[in-house]
């Protein structure tokens, strides 16, 4: 089936319609998206078999041929992190029902959630760079349903911030894909590649990828751009915390990997070089925040911006063993970052706080959580059986190769830094004396706990089963060193 | 012509961009407006402003303006729209709740949530 590659997205899109004329009723509203989201996942793992055994996969709408028509394109890459995504969605939907309340739910909360991951995987699979654009704007739409929805204080005021930084940020897009259409004449990404590698990349072309830069780093949250993103996501509640923390700058990510390895590859002294002073920058600024705060969430948060700075160090080395980090790196960084919202999350609902200082002793009622909790910050940090390691080794590996001795150096020092920033957390809440906790309901309990150990535990494995998970990477790393294996399957995939 | 479309252009991102560095809501969001405005202005000016015809299929047309920048346009305009009915929206809520177009004073301490 041709179109197979194409039902992770509309089995979403689908179920989020259908939905909306189920508004009053919870029951369904629930047991329907857990089964189509199970659904989407098993079809996106599919997609990623076939796309690893048999190649590239496209599909170019309405039978145009390739450079006329909107084309989907799904390879190691995006198979990846659509399978990821939905994966990931799939446990904090299961989370959100003990911790979004009714309220929300009466509301459109799962249609919305829905819809971002329509807009999610769009973004990971399409071909064509205003189609992107269009995709951007669904799951940034969404993204505005959810920080707002609830209409506390905090999240109007905060909401309007992350409206406005958007609302520039899609502008400067609009703008960006208009110069490169005057210079180009293209809208397809393949075609897009071939018509700047004819053309050898002059002046303007780098100034386009700078600009691209500023896009997709508005989205990513790179230094100096990430201003917005602590405050607007310390608004909204806990399970769109995670699905935000782990899916939304990751798309950022994932663009300006997919334009810098696809497009911009002529100038690679210029280009690159300045991404990879941005991503030191970025983790610099990611370790200051991470450190100076006492609010749970404002951690995490600030090991986004952290994580951000790694992986885009590692598309900066343009070497296949450093993109092969930066894949292994964006996928564990997905898993676990989710998992940390969550248990940060039945944290604060067990203390009824998320200020540290007021926090202690949790460790003798909740040990379960106190260890899984650890495992993750171990995991967060890279330390060798978990899931950050190989990621984080690939990465170091591909920057000594590349002869950045000492960013790389500081990448490894960096991982220092986050397991302190984490670490910290656990000495506070788990050991010491007795904080304040709150009465708590025992069925929402498990309900918050049993989604986030599963997920602690596919982080585990991710990590212990690095061998199995290797084709895959390698698979999407040969996709990102090489433009012309692109190229070559969406522009074969148009002829009848 | 391009030359001239290109100084609109500059002067409508000009514009946009001192109405939203200003502290009233309302501002900003008429910034918004202006700034996407010059974006589809631009999107056109760039595919080029040659052609004498619209792109409809007629006989003996030869000479159209290019199609694609205006199916562009279009897709971007009903974006906007969207995305500013909602920010209005959102701006007409927060002056409800917080009592303020100030976005300086909007912000308020973290212990008043």
């Amino acid at each position: 089936m041709i179109n197979f590659l194409l039902f992770p997205i509309l089995i979403t899109f689908v179920t989020g319609m259908l939905l909306i004329f189920f508004q009053k009723n919870i029951y369904v509203q629930r047991t329907v998206s857990l089964i189509s989201l199970g659904a989407a996942t098993i079809c996106a793992f599919f997609v990623m078999l076939k796309v690893q055994l048999e190649g590239i996969q496209s599909v170019t709408f309405g039978n145009w041929p390739v450079p006329y028509g909107i084309t989907m394109v799904a390879d190691g890459v995006s198979t990846l992190l659509v399978f990821t995504s939905l994966l990931l969605t799939f446990f904090i939907t299961w989370y959100s029902f003990g911790s979004i309340g009714k309220a929300r739910e009466h509301f459109f909360y799962y249609p919305g959630i829905m819809f971002i991951l329509t807009g999610i995987n769009g973004a990971f699979t399409t071909g064509d760079i205003f189609n992107m654009f269009v995709f951007f704007e669904v799951l940034l739409m969404s993204s505005y349903l959810l920080i707002v929805l609830g209409g506390e204080k905090k999240q109007l005021r905060e909401s309007i911030q992350y409206l406005l930084v958007n609302i520039i940020s899609s502008a400067l897009f609009v703008i960006t894909v208009a110069y490169l259409y005057s210079v180009i004449g293209t809208l397809s990404m393949a075609d897009i590649s071939v018509k700047i590698a004819e053309i050898n990349q002059p002046g303007i072309i780098t100034t386009i990828a700078v600009l691209f830069l500023m896009v997709f780093g508005l989205k990513a949250a790179i230094f100096p751009l990430y201003f917005w993103l602590p405050s607007s996501y310390s608004a909204p509640p806990i399970p769109v915390l995670a699905l935000f923390g782990a899916l939304l700058t990751k798309v950022g990510v994932y663009a300006i990997m997919r334009t810098y390895t696809l497009f911009f590859v002529h100038d690679i002294a210029f280009t690159h070089q300045l991404l990879l002073v941005f991503a030191v920058l970025t983790i610099v600024a990611g370790c200051i925040g991470a450190l100076a705060h006492f609010d749970v969430k404002q951690i995490i948060i600030y090991n986004i911006v952290i994580a951000v700075g790694v992986i885009l160090f590692g598309v900066a080395q343009m070497n296949f063993a450093a993109l092969e980090g930066a894949m292994f790196y964006l996928i564990h960084d997905m898993l676990i970052k989710a998992a940390l919202f969550m248990l940060v999350g039945i944290i604060i609902y067990i203390t009824g706080t998320s200020d540290l200082r007021k926090m202690g002793g949790l460790m003798k009622k909740y040990p379960s959580l106190g260890w899984f909790y650890l495992i993750a910050a171990f995991g967060l940090a890279g330390i060798p059986p978990l899931s950050g390691f190989v990621g984080k080794l690939l990465i170091v590996q591909g920057g000594f190769a590349a002869g950045n001795t000492w960013s790389s150096i500081f990448i490894l020092a960096s991982s220092l830094i986050v397991l302190l920033s984490v670490i910290r957390i656990f000495l506070y809440a788990f050991w010491g004396e007795e904080g304040q906790t709150v009465q708590i309901h025992q069925k929402t309990y498990k309900q918050l706990y049993y989604p986030t150990v599963i997920l602690v535990i596919l982080s585990i494995a991710y990590g212990v089963g690095a061998e199995w998970i290797t084709p895959f990477m390698d698979g999407a790393a040969r996709v990102l060193t090489d433009p012309s294996i692109y190229v070559d399957a969406v522009m074969k995939g148009a002829q009848p | 012509m391009e030359i001239i479309m290109a100084f609109v252009c500059g002067f409508l991102f000009m514009a946009a961009i001192y109405l939203i560095l200003s502290r009233s809501l309302l501002r900003i969001i008429i910034g918004t407006g202006l700034l996407s405005h010059g974006a589809h202005l631009l999107i056109l000016t760039m595919g080029g402003l040659g052609g004498s015809a619209p792109p409809v299929l007629a006989e003996g047309v030869t000479d159209f303006a290019d199609p694609i920048p205006q199916a562009l346009i279009l897709t971007a305009i009903v974006i906007a729209f969207g995305v500013t009915a909602f920010i209005l929206v959102l701006a007409y809520r927060a002056y409800q709740e917080l009592q303020t177009d100030d976005t300086t004073a909007m912000k308020g301490s973290a212990t008043d949530d």
